[in-house]
């Protein structure tokens, strides 16, 4: 993987709907600082509704030097360039008038059951788009282009979340109406998509209620780094014994100001709520002349 | 295991300061990770050699100094070790602690030939 900015060598493309693999990516922008917006040309993992797949690749670096033993006081954050790109990332959405929400949760809580449910209650009022990611497969974008949504799918490969630079890059593979909505569904994955900000508006946890309610406590950092908890599959509550109330103590506890909503995608019960709670952030984030009038 | 990225996080950062400061080879990379923060010590350990080979980080020691814990109660106003990112004050029971230390994750200095 490359040690500038953590991407692949290879490039995967799938053509939707062909099958087809193509495309080879060569990787050479090793020096550059990514101060950018991801404007630059120079530097592509795929092709419009295509998947970018940053699973394979080597760094090679080699240089001459200088020998004398020093030490050097650095003292930066490691997440210091994923931090700044994400910058970049905000910029760029909020001058495109995009609301963007990163969904993260465990396997299986239904998040794209959600999403493909949420854009079909949303398509009419909304334009929206999806950024899709998974270690291997387009199996969840092509489920949201069903819905006639564009989608990029994003492969992590062996890795077990996004990052910034890889959603500033499929970000460059959709155009985006003014005053639209992003989806981006973080790699199934309650621990590692924490720490990695993408540039979202908010993050968004789905729990879904098959699974315990201490979820909260045994893994705070993404409750802690969430603004709204979904509740999920709150249809199935009458056959499990999951206690609700001590799931949202438990949430409350990790971050204080978390929302709560209840839903169910299947049934769409408290969806409405979601979607009031989407009208009322967008407006609160995204620049008033970039939206539609 | 996120902490792959990381490790190829601090290897972007030794590129970045090798264009500052000229040097060949690194010795030495040490990193102050706070016990209540999301990566593992052992984890980054783990991955280190792999992660680093073949980059300028290639046989470099990794060290860790390990921050503990520690947060504000706004109750006692006073600083109290956090054995947990989100625990009550050990000292008034109160729930409302902030932390202030254990959360770090940074390359903190280099040795370098």
């Amino acid at each position: 993987m490359c040690t500038v900015c953590g991407c692949g060598t290879d490039l995967s493309t799938k053509a939707p709907g062909s099958g087809i693999r193509v495309g080879a990516h060569t990787h050479d922008h090793h020096g550059h600082d990514h101060s950018h917006a991801h404007a630059h040309q120079h530097h592509h993992h795929g092709r419009v509704e295509g998947t970018i797949d940053f699973g394979n690749g080597a760094a090679g670096v080699s240089l001459p030097g200088i020998s004398q033993a020093r030490t050097i006081r650095i003292e930066r954050d490691l997440l210091s360039k994923n931090d700044a790109l994400a910058h970049d990332n905000r910029i760029r959405l909020q001058r495109a008038g995009t609301f963007a929400l990163n969904f993260v949760s465990s396997p299986g809580s239904g998040k794209t059951s959600l999403l493909v449910r949420t854009i079909n209650d949303l398509r009419d009022r909304w334009p929206i788009a999806v950024i899709e990611g998974d270690q291997q497969t387009d199996r969840d974008a092509e489920r949201i282009r069903a819905t006639g949504a564009p989608a990029v799918q994003i492969n992590t490969g062996k890795g077990c979340h996004l990052d910034a630079h890889m959603v500033g890059h499929a970000l460059d593979h959709l155009s985006m109406a003014p005053g639209g909505l992003l989806f981006i569904e973080n790699v199934g994955n309650l621990v590692c998509p924490a720490a990695f900000d993408l540039g979202e508006a908010h993050k968004v946890v789905v729990l879904s209620v098959t699974e315990g309610e201490d979820k909260p406590l045994k893994y705070p950092d993404m409750f802690a780094a969430s603004d709204l908890m979904l509740l999920n599959k709150v249809d199935l509550l009458p056959h499990l014994d999951f206690d609700v109330s001590a799931c949202v103590a438990a949430a409350l506890r990790v971050n204080p100001r978390i929302e709560v909503l209840k839903v169910s995608s299947k049934t769409g019960e408290g969806l409405a709520a979601f979607y009031g709670w989407i009208v009322g952030h967008a407006a609160a984030t995204v620049e008033p002349a970039a939206l539609p009038a | 295991m996120h902490e792959m990225s990381l490790i190829e996080s601090v290897v972007a950062l030794v590129e970045d300061e090798r264009r500052k400061q000229q040097f060949s080879r690194v010795r030495v990379v040490r990193l102050a990770v706070g016990v209540l923060g999301h990566a593992e010590p052992a984890a980054l350990r783990f991955c280190f050699d792999a992660v680093t080979r073949g980059t300028i980080a290639d046989g470099a020691r990794l060290e860790i100094d390990e921050v503990p814990g520690e947060g504000w109660c706004s109750s006692c106003r006073q600083s109290v070790s956090l054995g947990e990112r989100f625990a009550a004050c050990p000292v008034c029971g109160d729930t409302q602690v902030r932390m202030t230390a254990g959360g770090e994750l940074r390359l903190s200095e280099l040795e370098v030939e």
